[in-house]
C-alpha cells in the first residue's frame, strides 16, 4: 500500500512533517505569549520581533564571531531573555496600572522599532543559515530531513520542560499564585514585580529560541517576526491562553492540519488557520482551552 | 470641547471649516486629501477604542476592501461614483458585521488579536482573488461623475468632494459620541457589567458601534481610492491599521478632534521623510514608545488638560 485514500504516502508524511515543524513554532510561541499574560496580563505584540532577534542574533555569531548553532541555541535565547528583561524594566513596568491598551501599544511600538531597525540594516531580502544537522532518517516510505526531526522533538522537549515547571516546581507554585491573586502573594513576602520581570523574560526567551531553532528552516529575514505573530495570534486566540497544554496541542494540531491542507487543497493553506478560528470563535467564544471570565 | 464655550465652539468650527476651504490654495491638495482620509480612518478606530473600549487592529480589512470594491465598481464596471463610494461602504459595513459578530464575543485583548487576525485573512483573501490584481492591486482608477452631475475628474471638485465626505463623517461621529446611544456605549466602555445589568444588550451596542466604526474606515477607503486612483495591498496590511492608531494615541484617544491633529502630525512627517523610506517604521515605532510613556493624553488630550487646569483660576 503506497498511498492513503489515494494520496501517496510519501507525500503526506512529508506535509505532516512541514506541518508539524511549523506547529512547532506556533506551540513555543504561543506558550511564550500565554506565560506573559497568564502573569503579566500583557499582550506581547513584540513577540514576532523578539524571535526575529533570536535568529539574527544566532545568525550573527556564525557570521561576526563564527560562533556555530549548538553554542548559538544556548546563546541567543540568553541575549533575546536579557533584552526583554531591560525592556520590562525600563518600560514595561511603568505601564501594569494602566489600562491595558497602553502596554499593548508600547509593545507594538517596539516591534516596529525592532523590524525597521533590522530591515534598515539587513533589507528584506533573507539571509541563509546553514543546516547544521544535515541527513536524513530513511523511514522507509520517505526520507525525513534530520535537522527537522529534531526541531519537532526539541520544541515539545522544551514545551514539555516549561509544563513541567510552571505546574510541578515551587517557582512554578509561585507563579500560579501569583497570577491568581497578585496581592496575597505579595503578603507572603514574595518579590512580584521580579517575578513579573522574570516571566517576561521567560517568554520572550522562549521567542529567542524559537528563532535560532527557525534561522536554518527559514530564511534569517526581518519580516519573518510579523509573518509568523500574527498566525499565532490565531492559534492562541483558538487554543485560550488558560492553559499551557492547551497551547503546546493547539500549536501542534494546527501546524498538522496546516500541513495538511497544503496538500489537500493549497489555496487554503494559507488561510486554513483563520478559518479553524472562525469556526471555534463561533462555537466556543472563549477557545478550546480558555476559561471563561 | 466641554471647556469651551457654545460660542467658542461655533467661531472655532467656521474657522475650520474656512481653513480647509482655504487650505488647496495653500497647500498641495492630493497631500491635504490624504490627510483627511487618514484622519477618517484614525477617527473611526478611535470611536471603538476611545468610545467602546475595544481595539482594533484590523481596520485595515474595511479600509482596503472599500477601496478594491469602489475600484473595480468604477473601473471595470462603470459605476457611477456616488453608487461606487455606496458598495465601498456596504462591503465594509458587511464585513464589519460578520467579524463583528464573532469578534465582540471576545473582551479586551481578544479583540484586538482577532480583529488582527481578521484582517490578515481579508488581506489573504486580496492577495489571491483575480479582481484585486494581487500584488499590483487595481491601479488607472478613473473619477468619475457623481450623481451624474459632480466631476471627479476637476482636481478642486474633487478636494472639496472629499472635505465635505470627511466632514459628514466627522459629523457623524460627533452625533453618535453625543446621543444616548454614545452615552451607553461609554457606560459599556466604563463598566460593562453594570451596563448589562442595567438591561442593555451590551453585544448588540458594541456590534452595532462596530459596524458603524467599519463602515466609516470603508468611506476613508473608498475616497482613498478616487483620490490616488490606486487600490492596494498596502491598503489590507496590517501597518495600516497600526498606522491609525498611531495617529489616534498622537492625536489623543478619547477626544474628536484627535485624529485630526494627529493625522497632519503623522501624515506630514510621513510626506517630509519621504526620501528616508527605510525610516518610516523606525519613526513610528519610536513615536509609538514616546507617546506610551511620557504623553498618553495625546496632543488634543494634553490641551484640554491644560485647559481644564487653567479654569479654577480663570
Amino acid at each position: 500500500m503506497d498511498s492513503f485514500f489515494g494520496i501517496p504516502w510519501a507525500a503526506l508524511i512529508g506535509q505532516l512533517m512541514v506541518g508539524l515543524i511549523n506547529g512547532s513554532f506556533y506551540a513555543l510561541m504561543s506558550l511564550g505569549l500565554s506565560i506573559i499574560f497568564g502573569l503579566l496580563h500583557v499582550v506581547n505584540f513584540a513577540h514576532g520581533a523578539q524571535y526575529m532577534l533570536g535568529a539574527f542574533v544566532a545568525w550573527g555569531l556564525l557570521e561576526y564571531l563564527g560562533i556555530g548553532y549548538w553554542p548559538a541555541l544556548l546563546i541567543a535565547p540568553l541575549v533575546v531573555a536579557a533584552f526583554g528583561l531591560a525592556f520590562e524594566r525600563l518600560l514595561l513596568r511603568r505601564l501594569y496600572a494602566l489600562d491595558h491598551v497602553y502596554a499593548l501599544l508600547l509593545t507594538f511600538g517596539v516591534a516596529l522599532l525592532m523590524e525597521g531597525g533590522f530591515r534598515l540594516q539587513f533589507g528584506v531580502s533573507g539571509q541563509p543559515y546553514p543546516n547544521p544537522l544535515s541527513g536524513g532518517l530513511d523511514v522507509g516510505v520517505t526520507f525525513l530531513p534530520l535537522y527537522r526531526v529534531w526541531v519537532i522533538l526539541a520544541a515539545l522537549a522544551v514545551c514539555l520542560g516549561t509544563w513541567f515547571f510552571i505546574e510541578k516546581t515551587k517557582l512554578g507554585a509561585y507563579l500560579r499564585a501569583a497570577n491568581e491573586n497578585t496581592p496575597l502573594v505579595r503578603t507572603f513576602g514574595i518579590n512580584v514585580p521580579r517575578m513579573l520581570m522574570l516571566t517576561y523574560g521567560l517568554g520572550v526567551g522562549l521567542a529567542g529560541l524559537s528563532g535560532v531553532m527557525a534561522a536554518p528552516i527559514y530564511q534569517v529575514s526581518p519580516l519573518m517576526g510579523s509573518n509568523l505573530i500574527i498566525v499565532v495570534f490565531a492559534v492562541v486566540v483558538i487554543g485560550g491562553m488558560g492553559s499551557i497544554l492547551g497551547s503546546i496541542v493547539t500549536g501542534f494540531g494546527l501546524g498538522a492540519i496546516e500541513g495538511l491542507t497544503k496538500l489537500l487543497y493549497p489555496d487554503g493553506a494559507g488561510v486554513v488557520i483563520f478559518v479553524v478560528m472562525i469556526l471555534v470563535l463561533a462555537v466556543r467564544p472563549h477557545g478550546l482551552f480558555g476559561r471563561a471570565h | 470641547m466641554h471647556f469651551l464655550s457654545p460660542r467658542t465652539n461655533l467661531v472655532l468650527l467656521l474657522l475650520a471649516i474656512a481653513a480647509v476651504a482655504v487650505a488647496p490654495f495653500v497647500a498641495y491638495p492630493l497631500f491635504l486629501m490624504k490627510l483627511m482620509c487618514f484622519a477618517l480612518l484614525a477617527a473611526s478606530v478611535n470611536l471603538l477604542v476611545g468610545y467602546v473600549g475595544l481595539l482594533s487592529f484590523g481596520h485595515a480589512m474595511f479600509y482596503g476592501a472599500a477601496g478594491y470594491v469602489t475600484a473595480h465598481a468604477v473601473k471595470v464596471w462603470g459605476w457611477d461614483g456616488a453608487a461606487g463610494i455606496l458598495a465601498g461602504v456596504g462591503t465594509a459595513a458587511a464585513i464589519g458585521l460578520l467579524t463583528g459578530l464573532l469578534a465582540i464575543r471576545r473582551q479586551g485583548i481578544y479583540f484586538s488579536m482577532i480583529t488582527l487576525a481578521f484582517a490578515q485573512l481579508v488581506y489573504f483573501i486580496a492577495l489571491r482573488m483575480p479582481f484585486t490584481g494581487g500584488e499590483d492591486g487595481i491601479q488607472d482608477v478613473p473619477r468619475p461623475l457623481v450623481l451624474g452631475l459632480i466631476p471627479l475628474h476637476d482636481g478642486m471638485v474633487l478636494y472639496y468632494f472629499v472635505a465635505a465626505l470627511v466632514g459628514l463623517g466627522f459629523w457623524l461621529i460627533h452625533r453618535v459620541v453625543h446621543s444616548p446611544f454614545g452615552q451607553v456605549l461609554r457606560a459599556i466602555r466604563d463598566n460593562e457589567p453594570r451596563a448589562q445589568s442595567l438591561g442593555y444588550r451590551v453585544l448588540r451596542y458594541k456590534l452595532l458601534a462596530f459596524v458603524l466604526s467599519a463602515a466609516l474606515a470603508g468611506l476613508a477607503g473608498s475616497l482613498k481610492v478616487l483620490v490616488f486612483q490606486l487600490a492596494t495591498l498596502t491598503d489590507v496590511h496590517w501597518a495600516t491599521s497600526g498606522e491609525a492608531l498611531l495617529i489616534c494615541i498622537v492625536g489623543g484617544m478619547h477626544t474628536l478632534l484627535g485624529p485630526v491633529v494627529g493625522s497632519i502630525v503623522i501624515v506630514s512627517m510621513e510626506n517630509y521623510l519621504a526620501s528616508f523610506a527605510e525610516w518610516v517604521l523606525i519613526i513610528q515605532g519610536a513615536v509609538f514608545v514616546l507617546v506610551v510613556m511620557l504623553f498618553r493624553k495625546g496632543i488634543v488630550g494634553q490641551f484640554y488638560a491644560y485647559l481644564a487646569s487653567r479654569r479654577p483660576a480663570a
